[in-house]
């Protein structure tokens, strides 16, 4: 059987790794390639070097919005990681009915983005009228409140999941254990579940902080960038500067930060990895 | 230990599969051109397979026609099936999602079965697309048009063709506008019809309804503010000044184009406060359930009123008055954004055979009777007739000796102009913002607009 599998292991990667080299690697390769040119269609390109780059880098807008997709995504990760592991901490103690809840909570992510944004757009705008507030379109403000709040109800149950599966995997004998010893519940939270845990916010804060940074379809349908800009994402910038514009030079600038924006993701996750790695402990 | 990590990599990777589901909506954009490459696709089996039933038919090439317009797409596949019944020239009409024509667009023109046939919204739309564009000088089309100026030029050649001329201005409720006292002849002017509309929001809450619509600024809607009544100002600027495109504009008209939209935000039927969140459906049920008396859209809005139970006898489209110019002699707002272009990439036989659909389209029976009945009116010299109201109330004007207002909001630097002069209006409706940035977005981003190209 290992035999076999050692023999035919390329058979097996095949499909995925043609699937990966045509979905991804030539696509990516060629959207590095296409930053570098002037273009209307990918067909008639000309390569033009670093111009494109030199108009992103100065583009004060794309920095705006790089820094309102610093602060939701700080934000977010935290409000998300925190409230969906306290979720899990009470849905893994035995309460009644702590299934159906999972499952409740569970159930805001299987609905689009898209969806989400115009529901909840209606919802706080009705709130924002009632309180004589200005509304989502009018004041960057509430619209980044707004997308916080969205975020957190989409996500929570999300990474809730994942914090119930890493808590469940705590050995029994650690928590008897440290209880015989004497120590309290929050000894008990710091000292050994989180470290257990580590996993578990490994992955919910890489997902959180890229799903974050990479944010475009709620940031589109909840606020659309208004006003004025003042709320837009990177993802909806570079979209705007991509469609919104006429002229081919557009094009070009959108793909230098698309370019840009893909390294940033890159980076700053490679970062948090390795910090939440180094936290992990050995069961 | 090792089967708990299991079951914890086990229960991610299920969730995993689970918001694959839920995240389908982040795919949406590319979806619309896969789901239209799909349909590409089928329609190439069928050509394929009528080839081989009629190998003329494979001579003479075939017809690939990328449609803007949704609300069509129905016409268009009924009668591309009749023309290929008739002639056996294969034509395949795909419809772009609502929204995403450029996208798609982008995506369709670069594979080996690209679009014959596509649209552009005029002159600023053609910028991006001219490489792609057929000249269509001297063609049977261009032959059939009943005006030069219904041709879409670059330089010299003929890029693109219009093929439907809308009308727009104040939709009125004749029978609410009689109910207050009022008839249409009443209006003739912007002194006139601030009178009315003003008098009316007196007596709202005895009269039951309201002057205008809701104004609403969300994105379904707020075209009708940023880019159609923008053009009223745009146009008395050009007119003043006799061009037909500025790079740079002074913003002339721009006091007139501030009375307006005063007049509409303060006598309509929401506060000026909640305009952000209206919406095109939020007016268009307004109007429709006799909520208020003006409705500023155009002519392609006569079915769905109709649909929803209005009648001939209560509707009729009057001219925006802002307060410029000649009222007297002022028209209904009357042109095109939609211009046929022929790719210029495809091959001759398929270019020869697109044209061909083309001027069957505009000059047969079966044809124009389509295009007059589901688009509207055509510039064609066979068009058939048309029983849209307001088309006839267009040519009633202009029968009466009134000069229709031209389409200048084509020659809006780009889609970032018309976003920047929608912000200002909202925020200024709403009293977050000043009417000087509405200027500001108005006059400096034009010019900075044009500057970038």
């Amino acid at each position: 059987m290992e035999n076999a599998i050692k023999k035919y292991w390329p058979i097996f990667v095949l499909p995925t790794l043609a699937a990966f080299c045509v979905g991804f690697v030539y696509p990516f390769v060629q959207g590095v390639y296409l930053s570098f040119c002037k273009f209307t269609t990918i067909k008639k390109a000309h390569f033009i070097g670093l111009k494109n780059y030199a108009y992103a880098l100065t583009d004060s807008s794309f920095w705006q919005s790089f820094e309102f997709t610093t602060l939701f995504m700080i934000i977010s990760t935290v409000l998300i990681n925190v409230l969906a592991f306290a979720i899990a901490l009470a849905l893994t103690s035995k309460i009644k009915g702590s299934n159906a809840f999972r499952t409740v909570f569970f159930m805001p992510n299987l609905i689009g983005g898209i969806v989400l944004g115009y529901i909840w757009q209606i919802l706080l705008n009705c709130v924002l009228s009632l309180l004589e507030q200005p509304l989502l379109a009018l004041d960057a403000k509430y619209g980044f409140i707004g997308l916080v709040i969205l975020m957190c109800w989409q996500q929570i149950g999300y990474m809730m999941i994942i914090y119930i599966a890493g808590l469940q995997s705590i050995p029994e004998d650690y928590l008897e254990a440290a209880k015989i010893d004497g120590a309290t519940d929050r000894q008990i939270l710091f000292k050994i579940k989180i470290p257990n845990v580590m996993p578990s916010i490994t992955i919910c804060s890489f997902l959180t902080i890229t799903n974050g940074f990479k944010l475009f379809d709620q940031n589109l349908a909840l606020t659309g960038g208004e006003p004025a800009h003042a709320s837009e994402m990177m993802a909806l910038n570079i979209y705007n500067t991509f469609y919104s514009r006429s002229g081919a030079q557009w094009k070009g600038y959108g793909q230098a930060k698309a370019v840009v924006f893909c390294i940033m993701v890159i980076l700053i996750s490679l970062v948090q990895l390795k910090f939440t790695k180094s936290r992990e402990v050995q069961q | 230990m090792k089967k708990r990590i299991l079951a914890m990599i086990l229960a991610s990777t299920m969730v995993l599969g689970l918001t694959a589901c839920g995240g389908a909506a982040s795919t949406d954009t590319a979806a619309a051109p896969a789901a239209t490459e799909e349909a590409a696709d089928e329609a190439e089996v069928a050509d394929e397979a009528e080839e081989v039933e009629a190998p003329a038919a494979s001579g003479e090439g075939q017809v690939y026609y990328l449609n803007f317009k949704p609300e069509a797409d129905e016409a268009w596949q009924a009668i591309a099936k009749s023309y290929t019944d008739q002639t056996g020239v294969p034509v395949t009409v795909v419809t772009a999602a609502s929204g995403t024509y450029e996208e798609t667009l982008s995506a369709e023109i670069v594979k080996d079965e690209a679009p014959t046939l596509f649209q552009v919204n005029g002159p600023v739309g053609l910028a991006n697309w001219a490489d792609y564009c057929y000249d269509l000088n001297g063609s049977s089309l261009y032959n059939e048009l009943t005006s030069d100026s219904f041709a879409l030029k670059d330089g010299d050649a003929v890029a693109g063709i219009a093929y439907v001329i809308e009308s727009y201005g104040l939709i009125t409720n004749t029978k609410l506008l009689g109910e207050a006292g009022y008839t249409t002849d009443d209006i003739k002017s912007f002194e006139d019809l601030k009178k009315v509309a003003e008098d009316i929001t007196a007596r709202s809450a005895e009269l039951g309804f309201s002057a205008f619509t809701s104004a609403g600024m969300d994105g379904s809607s707020d075209w009708r503010f940023k880019t159609h009544l923008a053009n009223l100002p745009l146009y008395f600027e050009y007119k003043a000044d006799g061009v037909d495109s500025k790079t740079e504009i002074t913003g002339s008209y721009l006091d007139n184009y501030k009375n307006i939209w005063d007049l509409y935000i303060n006598n309509a039927t929401c506060s000026p406060k909640d305009l952000a969140s209206k919406t095109g459906d939020d007016a268009e049920n307004e109007f429709a359930e006799g909520k208020s008396v003006f409705f500023q859209n155009g002519s392609w809005e006569y079915a769905n009123l109709i649909n929803k139970g209005m009648t001939d006898d209560e509707l009729a489209m009057i001219p925006i008055y802002v307060g410029a110019g000649d009222e007297a002699n002022q028209g209904l707002c009357t042109g095109t954004e939609n211009y046929w272009c022929v790719n210029s990439e495809a091959s001759e036989e398929d270019i020869q055979a697109t044209i061909d659909f083309l001027t069957w389209m505009v000059t047969s029976a079966e044809g124009t009777q389509m295009l007059s009945d589901t688009i509207g009116v055509i510039p064609f010299k066979n068009a058939a007739d048309t029983t849209n109201l307001f088309v006839l109330n267009d040519r009633a004007y202009t029968a009466a000796g009134k000069t229709p207002v031209s389409w200048n909001f084509t020659t809006m630097p780009s889609e970032e102009w018309k976003n920047g002069v929608g912000s200002a209006l909202t925020a200024y409706a709403a009293g977050t913002g000043e009417w000087d940035a509405v200027v500001s977005a108005f006059v400096d981003e034009w010019a900075a607009e044009y500057a970038l190209k």
